[in-house]
């Protein structure tokens, strides 16, 4: 009998929107395959991606098309045979080679809805040290790692965890923002559909850290495949007793329900992400008090991104210091960087904080998809400013990036070619804080709408100079005025295209 | 296509939630995904069962994208707008369908086919622009691949 060949073909959006069921199901009908799904590796310009185990090894073709099948079948792709499409052995490829990955080794190397798989690739091994150690061995562990809220905030974990578990009450939660809204980002979605058991690990050490039973995984509704991924996690999860009530035979009980949001960006703030959990519009709180003493419905909450959840575990299985080791200055671990927009290789970098904003995007991500001269990029989401190419040797760290008026935010990195208009972006990022503001304070709900308008008036050079006047001023109102980053934070893409663009809104 | 709506059946989907007004959310997403869109008489029945008055059931239903009021067609093609996308021309796919399907983005075509809606980032960046229709989302979509794929769908699928 010839033995089947293993082949993976990833079940991740990127992947899928570009035919990957297709590549799984005509492979899945030869009778020496054995097609495993797994998730993605972060190379999202080689997907689908498929890999062939020859020898061992595991050997990279992409971006494969159905339609390239039967040629790569008569090249004897599953022996490795050379073809147009193979990119060689996974781990050789520099792109994925000269990564630092922590939170995301497992991604797309397992079959992430396989308990055992996880567990053979050091799964778990987080949570038992955990409970073994006790909870304050583990909010010891999280402060001395440095770790940082990686949802754009950057707070520092075990300070907030600290909170948590000195805060009164029974009743405590862990809420997982999982509202990914970021244009430009997708690393919450790579690590939820590639390795969900590593979230969810990660959440159930939170609660038992600070003394919570119960946790909530607020999911943006646009994430239809990453639902369907964490449904089955957690049911695997749960059946081998990692999950629910006295988790491997300990007085230690934890489950966790996923929510879905339902296509407000604003709600991936972290108090109108609490107020959504609790069935309402998702309009902002006022804060104090923080979520940390009044979060979901008035208990003490922790509320951390997907990714801050995720590298828990190895912090933990590896010790704080390992992962302080990484890093510059008070930016300490690892960061996931997404290249997206005008990228010739975009996908997920995940690299120690320090390198320049230049090695991630002509280095991992070979110039712009267009090759044509890159002209701005915006960093951090659409609340995050845009900088021009004197700024590409900046590194990429939460406080150089401070320095030169920009946040690192979620890691999102948008490269725009040189036939963007600036003017139509700063526009833009008025508009969108208009639709989407929560309307609870008034600088956002109305500042935008006359951000707009100011810039439409200035685009059709009525009174250009005051109307430019006009536009700081209400910048400075909505920075100083607003309630939450969304009006306080649309400035600095608008403010930041009016300083280095300066030509794109005179004509 | 629509489903006439059914007070009994609303009661059904009402106690899958046990009328948790902390489930309002939940709740609603398992309307539209049965009717396609919260009709006012939904919004009576929710309020009535989870001891809500209308104005705060309206009050949610009006503050997320997600729940449309009106019918939608038979099929969503939501076509990203946010800044990845903006930066690989979706500005420009966004005409193209516009023209292509006769009607301004958000709408639906006359013979109640296509809706065609913004969406403020579906996660696909890395391969933008992004579009998605009904709950699949499709990657790196030129003009043509995206007649491609309305002609797929529009073939009654």
């Amino acid at each position: 009998m010839i033995q089947a060949v293993t082949v993976y073909v990833p079940r991740e959006t990127a992947a899928v929107s570009l035919g990957a069921h297709d590549v799984a199901g005509k492979l899945s009908a030869l009778d020496n395959v054995n097609v495993v799904r797994n998730g993605s590796r972060g190379m999202s310009w080689l997907e689908p991606l498929v890999e062939v185990v020859v020898d061992g090894r595991r050997i990279a073709y992409g971006p494969v098309a159905v339609e390239d099948i039967d040629g790569l079948l008569a090249a004897g792709f599953l022996e490795g045979g050379e073809h147009d499409l193979k990119v060689g052995p996974v781990e050789d490829i520099p792109y994925f080679r000269n990564q630092e990955r922590w939170t995301f080794r497992r991604c797309g190397l397992i079959d992430p809805l396989s308990v055992d798989d996880y567990r053979a690739h050091g799964g778990f091994a987080g949570l038992a040290k955990a409970l073994a150690e006790g909870p304050a061995h583990v909010r010891e562990q999280v402060n001395m790692s440095g770790l940082r809220g990686r949802g754009g905030a950057g707070f520092p974990t075990g300070i907030k965890w600290q909170t948590v578990a000195d805060a009164k009450g029974e009743q405590k939660y862990i809420a997982c923002n999982a509202d990914e809204g970021d244009s430009g980002t997708f690393s919450d979605r790579i690590l939820m559909e590639s390795d969900p058991l590593t979230l969810i690990e990660g959440m159930i050490i939170a609660g038992f850290a600070v003394g919570a039973d119960k946790g909530y995984i607020y999911l943006r509704s646009e994430y239809p495949l990453t639902h369907r991924v964490l449904g089955k996690a957690l049911t695997a999860a749960r059946e081998s007793g990692w999950l629910g009530e006295n988790i491997q035979g300990t007085e230690f009980s934890f489950d966790i329900d996923v929510h879905l949001g339902a296509g407000s960006y604003v709600c991936g703030e972290e108090t109108a992400m609490l107020e959504s959990l609790e069935g309402k519009a998702g309009l902002i709180r006022y804060k104090p008090p923080l979520p940390a003493i009044e979060g979901l419905f008035g208990k003490p909450t922790v509320v951390n991104n997907v990714v801050t959840l995720g590298s828990v575990p190895d912090i933990i299985a590896l010790g704080g210091d390992a992962y302080a080791n990484l890093g510059v200055g008070r930016s300490k671990g690892t960061l996931a960087f997404q290249l997206a927009g005008n990228i010739k290789r975009g996908g997920l970098v995940e690299k120690a904080f320090g390198l320049t904003l230049r090695e991630l995007i002509e280095d991992f991500g070979g110039g712009t998809a267009s090759g044509r001269d890159i002209r701005a990029v915006q960093i951090g989401g659409p609340l995050g400013a845009y900088f021009a190419e004197q700024h590409l040797d900046t590194p990429l760290d939460y406080e150089a990036f401070a320095k030169v008026g920009g946040m690192i935010g979620h890691g999102g990195v948008v490269v725009f070619d040189d036939t963007v208009d600036m003017a139509e972006q700063a526009r833009f990022a008025m508009e969108f804080c208009a639709i989407e503001s929560c309307g609870k304070c008034t600088p956002c709900r109305i500042g935008s709408v006359r951000g707009v308008e100011v810039i439409d008036r200035i685009l059709a050079n009525e009174d250009r100079e005051n109307n430019l006047n006009l536009l700081n001023e209400l910048c400075d109102t909505m920075i100083d005025g607003s309630l939450c980053a969304m009006g306080g934070m649309t400035p600095f893409p608008v403010r930041s295209a009016v300083k280095y663009f300066p030509e794109d809104f005179k004509r | 296509m629509a489903i006439k709506y059914d007070a009994t059946i609303a009661t059904e989907i009402i106690n899958q939630f046990e009328a948790a007004p902390e489930m309002l959310v939940q709740l609603l997403h398992a309307f539209v995904q049965r009717y396609g869109y919260i009709c006012e008489e939904a919004i009576r029945q929710i309020a009535a069962e989870l001891n809500l008055s209308r104005a705060d059931v309206h009050g949610v239903v009006s503050f997320y994208h997600d729940f449309r009021t009106t019918p939608p067609g038979e099929h969503i093609v939501k076509i990203c707008q946010a800044e990845s996308c903006q930066a690989m021309g979706s500005r420009d796919l966004t005409a193209h369908a516009e023209k292509k399907l006769g009607v301004d983005l958000p709408g639906t075509t006359s013979d109640g086919k296509v809706s065609l809606e913004p969406v403020y980032c579906l996660g696909n960046c890395a391969c933008s622009p992004a579009v998605m229709i009904d709950q699949k989302v499709y990657g790196r979509v030129s003009n043509a691949k995206l007649d491609d794929l309305l002609a797929q769908y529009g073939d009654g699928q």
